[in-house]
């Protein structure tokens, strides 16, 4: 069966209060996921105290202030810090997304809450988990390697027989307006991991990240290679556990509509039996 | 075990990440099943209101009545329609719900199987049924 419930030793125990910087007039509360691999411990949720008057607007922000003033031991991903590389993708406030285009006031307006994570304990804090149901590395880091692997299996890239013409290959500017609304998904990774589909079947679903990528390149109109495309894609498994669940249009935080995308690849698939 | 699940568990072997994702390959299966889906849901909205006029038609009569309309030719055939219709919706959403959940392969295999065996079941009784009365054997 699917696993609804956590492994025993998965089970989230009370971790560490940290003490709030003295001084400080206005703070913010951080829960967050901790876990090591080498320490055999159950994961735990660690409390820090934010000084907000001291730190940016982000919850990216807000994690490395904690990494440089409080605890050095917390590990995340980051690094453009403006939205474009997807490296700090995770779970903030039962939403998926990027920790440094989310702002801190952002996260706690009950307006971009899911309706199904509205909490009882509104204590006020923010709770910070790793991208869900994916194999957790350390802390906040979860292991994508299946997700890259899939988005590979897609082969993103141009594929023709003709030989290359001298100059590009040219592309009408509608043609080119079709690929719009896809080409800027970053592969943060926050849409297939909010999926339940992909939750459950993620070793055969491809999920709504990379098949958005497969959209991507399957509209391409300088492509030659549709058909292949469409047959790779034709299976109970990669390509129809995608069920409409819609977490991906609500999450992606690039404002992109994958279940869109697949539903287009599910009317090409139709078409050419018609 | 069967060979996908081998495949997949990384205690029991050593397998490149795209390997894994190519796992036995595409099925070249799938269309058909998400096609017949939409068109059966479609037809099920007409068919399911004609039904439910029917039935209301039948409230506060006698069975030789009830018998009457059912045999009305008109009649039988939506009736039979609604069940051809709603059976095979039905076999394809229980199917795509044992295929999201049941992840062992007996088990998923026996509940496919059964899924399938219930449908088959229940359409044949109700054709049966129709058909004797729409041919002229009532009870």
């Amino acid at each position: 069966m699917a696993q609804f419930n956590l492994p025993k030793n998965s089970q989230i125990t009370q971790g560490k209060a940290w003490p709030a910087p003295p001084g400080a007039k206005s703070l913010q509360t951080f829960k967050i996921y901790r876990w090591n691999p080498d320490d055999g411990a159950n994961p735990r949720i660690d409390t820090y105290q934010v000084d907000r008057e001291d730190c940016g607007p982000m919850v990216l922000d807000a994690l490395l202030w904690i990494k440089n003033k409080v605890d050095s031991t917390l590990v995340f991903r980051r690094s453009c810090r403006e939205g474009i590389c997807g490296s700090c993708a995770m779970n903030i406030e039962g939403q998926n997304a990027l920790a440094c285009t989310m702002g801190i006031d952002e996260c706690k307006n009950p307006d971009n809450a899911l309706p199904v994570m509205t909490r009882k304990d509104k204590d006020g804090a923010i709770r910070i988990y790793p991208l869900p149901h994916m194999p957790v590395l350390k802390d906040l880091v979860p292991d994508l390697t299946n997700f890259y692997a899939q988005h590979a299996a897609i082969e993103p890239w141009l594929q023709t027989e003709t030989p290359a013409p001298e100059k590009e290959w040219r592309q009408t500017p509608e043609d080119r307006s079709r690929l719009d609304g896809l080409y800027e998904c970053i592969l943060c990774a926050c849409c297939s991991t909010s999926c339940p589909s992909y939750w459950w079947n993620g070793d055969k679903f491809l999920g709504p990240a990379a098949l958005l990528q497969a959209y991507r390149w399957l509209i391409d109109s300088r492509d030659e290679n549709t058909g292949d495309r469409l047959d790779n894609l034709h299976d109970p498994f990669r390509l129809y556990r995608c069920h409409t669940i819609m977490n991906c249009a609500n999450t992606c935080p690039k404002s992109l509509n994958p279940a869109k995308a697949i539903a287009e690849i599910k009317k090409m698939m139709v078409e050419r039996t018609l | 075990m069967a060979q996908e699940q081998i495949r997949q568990d990384t205690r029991v072997s050593i397998r490149t990440p795209r390997a894994r994702v190519r796992g036995l390959g595409v099925a070249h299966h799938g269309v058909n099943h998400w096609w017949l889906q939409r068109i059966t849901a479609v037809t099920n909205t007409v068919l399911m209101l004609a039904f439910v006029v029917i039935i209301a038609n039948m409230a506060g009569r006698s069975y030789a009545d009830a018998v009457h309309i059912v045999a009305n030719p008109f009649v039988s055939i939506i009736l039979i329609l609604a069940l051809l219709s709603v059976t095979l919706h039905m076999r394809i959403g229980m199917q795509v719900i044992i295929e999201d959940y049941v992840h062992a392969q007996a088990t998923k295999i026996a509940a496919v199987f059964a899924n399938n065996v219930y449908a088959v079941l229940v359409a044949v009784a109700c054709l049966y049924a129709v058909l004797r009365i729409g041919f002229g054997q009532p009870a």
